[in-house]
């Protein structure tokens, strides 16, 4: 099992937004977690991914609770937020740089195949800031391109795609499950009839 | 696409991230020199001030030289302090800091050194036209510019603390302001106390391994504070 929540409960203020929630991820399995707007989809990816405490219960990465094995868990783990981590001075490829560089991989030559793959060709040049939602999205998404985490967390992953973007996702996320890796993600799309089976969570909105 | 199994693959060298994260940080800030100018400027213009409101008879304006000289480099520094964290908790820079395979404390060091690097070193390069445009007597250059050296670190590691508390809330500039000047009182009154020890014929050694002391105290031990403030504004 390479993720596990065990009776996760986080509150806000003075509303309990979720408890006693279970999710069991293992390799090769694709999460969605659904629910209406503040019913704590996004609270429950950042309660899995460490970087807000849970209330109650705990998050076992291999077994182990993520804050024992915090840099063995980071080295497995890929978040990607509402907000994309991109810096908006930098252009496309310094970006990229960055992010494969603190994984260990350094990239020889500039990585203009892989922006080709993301849909990014010609703005390899032009900082973050001047480009479309859409494209700032792109290039951040691009990092599972080249990343060798296996269990990515995508909060919200299609906002912002056009048709082509969310299709060209669809295929990153069907390889790296055949290849052993885990994916939870939020996302209001319906994701029934894709080539892969999804695991679905469903949160309900607590008043 | 074939990849190595993630389980076999090698942890990153701490200093690797270390390198890349300063790298980073300082082809960020030459993308927005502006930035980086400003306080400098702010800095210049509060010294040339000075003389025209005080009147520019030498005596004066070289006994509160360096006081002035202090009191101003701490205010431009609270200018652009906000810089260390803001830019990155809006573009989630600073959740993905969080969340590097090496201890936040480290990353946040970096962060701490590349502060150092655009704000103090430009400082320390215009201090000796400060002093000149002060009258600072000239044998009491040395010490300033040594208080300058040492003390400099303390305002980038306590600025972390700040805007690492401060970072989420709108309007959090005045507020580290006031949570920041008064900490940095006996810096200032050490720094000063050094410079008025040399042109008294004393030496200052006591004061600048006060501000040393400070100094070494602060960079160690600022980085934990900071990671439980970033805690506390990811959220």
């Amino acid at each position: 099992m390479l993720l596990q929540g065990r009776e996760l409960q986080s509150v806000r203020g003075e509303r309990v937004l979720f408890s006693n929630i279970n999710l069991d991820v293992a390799s090769g399995q694709l999460w969605q977690i659904e629910g209406p707007n503040g019913a704590g989809k996004s609270s429950l990816l950042r309660i899995l991914a460490g970087l807000l405490p849970a209330q109650q219960g705990d998050v076992l990465f291999q077994g182990e609770e993520i804050q024992q094995c915090r840099e063995r868990y980071y080295h497995d783990l890929l978040f990607i937020g509402h907000k994309s981590g991109i810096k908006p001075e930098l252009t496309a490829i310094e970006n990229l740089e960055f992010y494969a560089a603190v994984e260990g991989h350094e990239f020889s030559t500039p990585p203009y195949e892989l922006l080709a793959q993301v849909g990014l060709v010609g703005l390899e040049d032009i900082p973050a800031q001047r480009l479309s939602a859409g494209q700032q999205r792109r290039i951040a998404l691009a990092r599972l391109w080249f990343s060798q985490t296996r269990l990515w967390i995508l909060d919200e992953p299609f906002t912002a795609l056009d048709v082509d973007g969310i299709a060209m996702l669809h295929d990153r996320f069907q390889v790296h499950l055949a290849q052993g890796g885990a994916i939870i993600l939020t996302s209001h799309q319906d994701l029934q009839s894709m080539s892969y089976p999804v695991n679905r969570l469903q949160l309900r909105y607590q008043h | 696409m074939s990849k190595p199994t993630p389980n076999t693959r090698k942890p990153v060298a701490s200093g690797q991230i270390f390198r890349q994260i300063i790298r980073r940080d300082l082809r960020v800030a030459m993308r927005q020199r502006s930035d980086l100018l400003n306080p400098l400027i702010f800095l210049l213009i509060v010294i040339t001030l000075f003389p025209l409101g005080v009147g520019p008879g030498p005596d004066i304006l070289g006994r509160i030289a360096a006081g002035v000289i202090w009191v101003s480099a701490l205010l431009s520094a609270m200018l652009g302090l906000e810089r260390i964290f803001r830019d990155d908790f809006r573009d989630g820079a600073l959740e993905q800091l969080m969340l590097l395979p090496v201890a936040v404390e480290f990353s946040v060091l970096a962060k701490i050194i590349v502060h150092w690097l655009l704000t103090a070193v430009p400082v320390l390069v215009i201090t000796p036209l400060l002093a000149l445009l002060l009258n600072l007597p000239i044998q009491a250059w040395g010490v300033l510019w040594l208080t300058l050296l040492i003390g400099t670190p303390i305002l980038s590691a306590a600025g972390a603390i700040g805007v690492a508390l401060t970072v989420s809330l709108n309007k959090g500039g005045a507020l580290l302001s006031l949570l920041l000047l008064p900490l940095l009182v006996p810096l200032l009154i050490f720094a000063t106390a050094a410079v008025e020890a040399t042109l008294a014929g004393v030496s200052p050694a006591g004061p600048l391994a006060l501000i040393g002391a400070f100094s070494v105290l602060s960079v160690t031990l600022a980085p934990f504070a900071v990671k439980a403030g970033l805690r506390v504004s990811v959220n």
